[in-house]
């Protein structure tokens, strides 16, 4: 029996997580955002008090942290320079040249993570074709590290043009750097990105740059404090692409551990779709800030390489800073508890993504916070029970609800609070039906027929209209659906991918090209996970991106490299090219643009996740009554303990169902019950 | 109940926005010339039967939008609604009927729910090449100018015209493109009608006349409304620009009344003979949005928005020019309407309003030449390519570096330009002291240095602006700098027409900078400091505009 402890630290609370043979413990404390390691501290002290094991008996260590993604959006990383060729120092500031929104002549591009003064030109440069065209000056290698010097540069980035095809240049100033400066930090863009687009390349590896070492010294300190509580095990760290990797690796490629806490409730939503033999899953986790939608198929979720970090503009898509990194494709809204409602000039119900956060918080947590959100539009509609908010850490102040909601919704539409209330409830869920939609439409899926699991604090009280809008029968809601990312991190696999930017016509196959770039790629991501993975039997997953000649957009293709021939690349291709955009184009070739490689080994930590040990947060409440409001008119409502539920018995709606860290609202019209498993079933009768 | 009414009112219209939207990305996906994939030169939108547009996506460019609003009532008159059946695809290139010039295609679907058309989705995107000159200002008319096809079928009842396909691809120098790009075209607004078909079952919904109504009542309100707060009267602009041969005059004057603003060019310069001309749609679409990116410009655009809105040039006027004047680099023109409907409003919202900027997009048409196909061991290649100077200064801010403006469209990334043409781009970065000084500075322009990497010769089809009328600045503020175009240690280059560029030259283009707002001498010290240490601004030009005399010690931060 193996005893296993997940950290998943975000923006607002820390979720430490317990895995021994007494089954799992959970805790979730506020965030320390002085030093971040300090609530990691702070709640395994907790957990063990309430635990049976120690702190030797823990085999292995699980982390995933927002810390990257904070910095990079307040801007407290390293302060770093980018040595790129000279002629193109502005590639990160000029970015795509556009506006991302049309129509507002005020708007600001993110400012770039590295200042103009900083961005030092070296003479070089290689053609499309890999091939020299100016040889590197190393008396401008010289004169650039003469400024890193001077302007006591902490981190360092190197970005060549088309170094996605030849990285000598990248490889020869990088040893330059380390033989003057043996203890700066470097990334590459070829190491970090190698693929063609320079801004994207660029803007990857500065980031990678920029957070490298704070995250190296986080790391470092976090790896100190746990040896000396007394852990001797190995640690490794959740990545964005739902992979655990290793410090070492983690400290490299910092970039690649964004957003590793979404990855972690994907990755939860893959075993439980796995676990109920659910093929269609539409994974639903809702916090207070964002809500993420996430599409699960056959027990797997669609894995892509672009993101945006800091989307500066009302979360809008463009108005962030590129980062292409392997990632569990996701739609991220600003749609959570803490969103804000406002009425625009068109009397037309804005949510979010301005979001009144933990501190003041919603109006209903009666720590000052004025604006209407989406938690107080609940509160008002009798979906919270105001004694046992947050485990009855937050008493809810109904009142400052109802002036919250009258003073910004209901008095400027004329409304009556009930109706503003349920208004804000039903935009908020459209919002977030509408980003599933056009996410699987993207993706060339449909909702139908899906299973919503559904966690994360906000989620489960609004799981059930979601369900509706979508015209789904069931949603799931998990154990710990309070801290669902941290139990998925149990279930990850031990993975790392690497892309390599090699352009092949179909009309032209080449079977040793594929080969020589899978041999290289094979062996760089092996030499990366071998030290974690002695003993274990490593899996293989290889996509092609591809598009029809001229086209500027690639689709993936899964390929099996023992059976891989012009013909089936085309074949699968023009199946996901039919699912994605209905037909295909005739007599076209096609191209392939990049290769990436997942070496992964499966390492489910995770014995029976259903098993519930203790609660840390002990509840035990009466049944009491309260009046929901729905589309229908107020209903009363029974407030039931989840932990009182009789496996199997199945309860009618209305009714609330209530846990430590969420609330599951079960409509009339629904019903609920606890599956064997543990976790609840929530469907619409029939 | 009044408010479930209202809001679902709202659901349907942000899931009409959220549709036009995913089709505008299904284009850009599928898309097959470089300009529509990498670039966003492409609009979608979906229509009433009536031919009223609903909803619009934002991506794409303005010129676009506001003109294919106007031409889905073309289609209508040529196959009235009764006449449609499912899977009929119309289409045209008719630059008077759809979006001003042959190379942008326009495609119209109805959507069919329970037999009857409830709606129709049009997309327009801008295919590389439709054959005659190519694209560029070169022809004296549009016959020069390629293939031009009336509104007809481009599939009927499923199955697809293959007469017209073939008489395209015939006609064109990238046949596979283009045939690529009508598929797109056709599959993006089936992809529109599919969502908007789901939508109907799921709200009920059997015809959209009474929501679309309400949608466009709404918003035609709420335009009203935000003119209304602006002081009635008539405002007078005009601006001065390249021109082909000749400098054009632009001369505005905008008159805003009670619930409308009416804008008139009278005055400006008659038609051109070249291929700049611009057909009223196009001068329509950017003119409007000279207003709406400044007058209720969260209300989402439609017709309803857009009937506030009334545009006037008189026929012969080179921003009503009428078939069959060339028009084939009419963006060059058109995109520095909205400077000038700026610039009346500028007398009304005072210094809420942007300055002149760089405005028209470089957008090169590069491309190998005759002469080096025979003598070199070139292949034929045609990229092009887009860059932006720098925007005007704002209230408060200095404008954006090398950002599109008007235009919505992206640039295209350095490496694929190499990957697609054996050009290499030796240089392309923020040329310094290009923005117009001021205390508010203009954004900064580029320069990009071109070269053949085996030295052959090619050719330039320019069709630029700001090469010789600045950008001005405003309240004391100096102007941004001219664009140039020319040979490196060689010669000097007019801003529009074809070069040819011999072999080993390199060729240098200079993008213009944005103009400036309030006295140089007023600029924040510190912001002085700051773009010198950037090096944004020349200490020279620090020293004699700016009168800055502290220093910048260059050895320390």
């Amino acid at each position: 029996m193996r005893t296993t402890l997940a950290i998943d630290i975000g923006g607002t609370f820390t979720d430490v997580v317990l895995q021994d043979s007494d089954g799992i413990h959970s805790t979730k404390i506020l965030t320390s955002h002085q030093d971040p390691s300090d609530a990691v501290i702070d709640g395994i002290q907790k957990i063990f008090e309430n635990s049976r094991s120690s702190y030797e008996e823990v085999s292995l260590v699980l982390h995933g942290t927002t810390l990257a993604t904070n910095a990079l959006i307040e801007r407290r990383g390293a302060k770093t320079a980018l040595l790129t060729t000279a002629g193109h120092r502005d590639i990160l500031e000029m970015a795509f040249e556009n506006r991302f929104e049309q129509y507002d002549v005020n708007i600001e591009r993110p400012r770039p993570l590295v200042s103009r003064k900083l961005r030092i030109p070296i003479e070089e440069r290689m053609n499309a074709q890999g091939e020299i065209f100016t040889s590197l000056s190393m008396e401008s290698v010289d004169r650039a590290l003469d400024a890193v010097v001077r302007e006591r540069v902490e981190s360092v980035a190197i970005g060549f043009l088309h170094s996605y095809v030849n990285d000598k240049h990248e490889r020869i100033v990088a040893d330059a750097v380390r033989s003057r400066l043996p203890n700066i930090e470097i990334s590459l863009s070829s190491e970090v990105c190698p693929e063609i687009r320079e801004y994207e390349r660029l803007s990857t590896t500065c980031a990678n740059a920029y957070v490298l070492p704070l995250m190296a010294r986080y790391l470092k300190n976090l790896a100190e404090r746990l040896g000396e509580l007394g852990f001797s095990c190995p640690y490794l760290m959740m990545t964005s692409g739902g992979g655990l990797t290793s410090f070492d690796t983690a400290r490299r490629f910092p970039i690649r551990l964004v957003e590793s806490g979404p990855a972690g409730g994907a990755i939860l939503a893959e075993r439980l779709a796995t676990e109920l033999a659910l093929d269609k899953v539409l994974s639903f986790d809702m916090g207070g800030t964002t809500a993420k939608l996430c599409l699960v198929d056959d027990g797997h979720t669609l894995l892509s390489r672009s993101f945006e970090v800091d989307r500066v503009y009302r979360f809008k898509k463009g108005s962030g800073l590129p980062i292409r990194i392997p990632v569990i494709e996701m739609v991220e809204i600003g749609a959570g508890g803490g969103s804000i409602a406002t009425v625009d000039q068109l009397d037309r119900v804005q949510i979010g993504p301005e979001s009144a956060g933990s501190n003041p918080g919603p109006a209903c947590y009666g720590l000052g916070g004025e604006f209407a959100t989406v938690t107080d539009a609940d509160c008002l509609l009798g979906r919270l029970d105001e004694d046992f908010f947050a485990a009855g850490s937050i008493k809810l102040d109904r009142e400052a609800a109802v002036n919250a909601v009258s003073t910004h919704v209901s008095n400027p539409l004329g409304l009556t609070n009930a109706e503003a209330a349920l208004g804000i409830a039903e935009i908020v869920d459209e919002n977030m039906a509408a980003a599933a939609r056009s996410h699987a439409s993207e993706w060339g899926k449909s909702l139908n027929d899906r299973t919503l699991i559904a966690f994360g604090g906000a989620a489960p009280l609004h799981a059930a209209r979601l369900m509706e809008k979508m015209s789904l029968a069931r949603v799931v809601i998990p154990t710990h659906a309070g801290v669902g990312s941290a139990i998925g991190f149990l279930s990850a696999p031990i993975a790392f991918e690497v892309v390599r930017s090699r352009h092949m016509l179909l009309s032209h196959f080449d079977s040793n090209l594929i080969g020589d770039v899978f041999d290289d790629m094979r062996e760089e991501a092996r030499s990366v996970i071998i030290t974690s993975t002695v003993g274990k039997t490593l899996d293989e997953t290889a996509h092609a991106y591809v598009r029809y000649v001229g086209q500027g957009h690639e689709v993936s293709v899964l390929l099996d490299l023992n059976a891989l021939n012009a013909d089936n690349l085309r074949e699968k291709f023009e199946e996901n090219y039919i699912s994605m955009y209905g037909q295909i184009i005739p007599n076209a070739d096609l191209e392939v643009m990049s290769w990436t490689l997942n070496v992964s080994a499966f390492t489910d930590h995770i014995t029976n996740s259903a098993t519930l040990a203790s609660s840390t947060n002990g509840m035990d409440i009466d049944v009491r009554e309260l009046t929901c409001v729905e589309q229908s008119g107020s209903k009363k409502a029974k407030v039931i303990s989840r932990e009182s539920l009789e496996p199997n018995f199945v309860i009618e709606g209305p009714v609330l169902i209530v846990e430590p860290h969420t609330t599951t609202v079960v409509p009339t019209g629904f019903h609920i019950q606890r599956m064997d498993t543990d976790h609840l079933l929530l469907e619409r009768e029939t | 109940m009044k408010g479930s009414q209202a809001f679902n009112r709202q659901l349907v219209w942000d899931r009409l926005l959220a549709i036009v939207e995913d089709q505008a990305q299904a284009l850009m996906r599928t898309a097959f010339s470089p300009v529509v994939r990498e670039a966003g030169d492409l609009s979608a939108g979906v229509f009433d039967t009536h031919g009223n547009m609903l909803a619009q996506a934002v991506t794409g460019t303005p010129g676009h939008v506001n003109a294919m609003a106007q031409a889905v009532p073309h289609f209508l008159q040529v196959v009235p609604i009764s006449a449609m059946k499912p899977g009929d695809v119309l289409i045209t290139n008719d630059p008077w009927l759809a979006t001003g010039h042959l190379n942008d295609f326009t495609l119209v679907t109805p959507t069919f729910v329970n037999g009857q058309v409830v709606a129709l989705f049009a997309s327009t995107s801008h295919i590389a090449d439709v054959g005659g000159r190519g694209f560029g200002p070169d022809a004296n008319d549009v016959y020069e100018e390629g293939i031009r096809i009336p509104i007809m079928y481009l599939f009927r009842e499923g199955v697809v015209n293959e007469s017209l396909i073939q008489l395209v691809k015939a006609n064109v120098r990238d046949p596979v493109v283009a045939e690529g790009d009508l598929y797109s075209l056709a599959a993006c607004n089936e992809f529109g009608s599919q969502k908007l078909i789901q939508a109907c079952e799921e709200f009920g919904i059997k015809r959209f006349d009474e929501i679309g109504n309400s949608i466009l009542k709404i918003s035609k309100e709420a335009m009203q409304a935000e003119i209304n707060k602006l002081a009635p009267g008539t405002h007078c602009y005009s601006m001065n620009i390249d021109g082909y041969d000749r400098p054009i005059h632009l001369q505005c004057s905008l008159t805003i009344k009670q619930n409308c603003i009416e804008i008139d060019f009278d005055g400006t310069s008659p038609i051109s003979q070249y291929g700049i001309n611009v057909p009223l749609p196009y001068a329509e679409a950017y003119a409007c949005f000279g207003v709406r990116c400044l007058v209720g410009n969260d209300i989402p655009n439609n017709a309803g928005s857009l009937s506030t809105i009334s545009v006037r040039a008189s026929k012969g006027s080179i921003l009503n020019a009428e078939p069959p004047c060339a028009v084939s680099a009419r963006h060059a023109i058109g995109q520095m309407l909205p400077d000038v409907v700026i610039g009346c409003l500028s007398q009304v919202l005072k210094d809420q309003v942007p300055c002149e900027g760089a405005s028209c997009i470089w957008n090169p048409v590069l491309m190998n030449s005759p002469i080096a196909s025979r003598n070199f061991d070139a292949p034929p290649f045609v990229v092009n390519p887009i860059f932006n100077g720098g925007t005007g200064a704002r209230n408060g801010k200095d404008g954006l570096s090398t950002t599109a403006f008007p235009s919505g469209v992206r640039t295209t990334s350095t490496e694929v330009n190499e990957v697609t043409s054996p050009l290499i781009f030796l240089k392309r970065e923020f040329l310094p002291d290009t923005g117009g000084p001021g205390q508010f500075r203009g954004g900064l322009g580029q320069v990009i240095e071109i070269q053949h990497r085996h030295r052959a010769p090619f050719e330039i089809s320019k069709m630029f602006e700001r090469v010789k009328h600045a950008a001005l600045g405003r309240n004391g503020a100096n102007a941004g700098s001219l664009g140039r175009v020319y040979l490196r240690d060689g010669e000097e280059y007019a801003g529009k027409g074809k070069e040819y560029i011999p072999s080993g030259a390199t060729l240098v283009m200079e993008t213009p900078g944005g103009g400036g707002l309030g006295k140089p001498t007023d600029r924040d010290r510190k912001l002085v400091e700051n773009d010198l240490m950037e090096e944004l601004v020349s200490a020279e030009q620090a020293t004699s505009v700016y009168q800055f005399h502290g220093s910048v010690d260059k050895e320390s931060s």
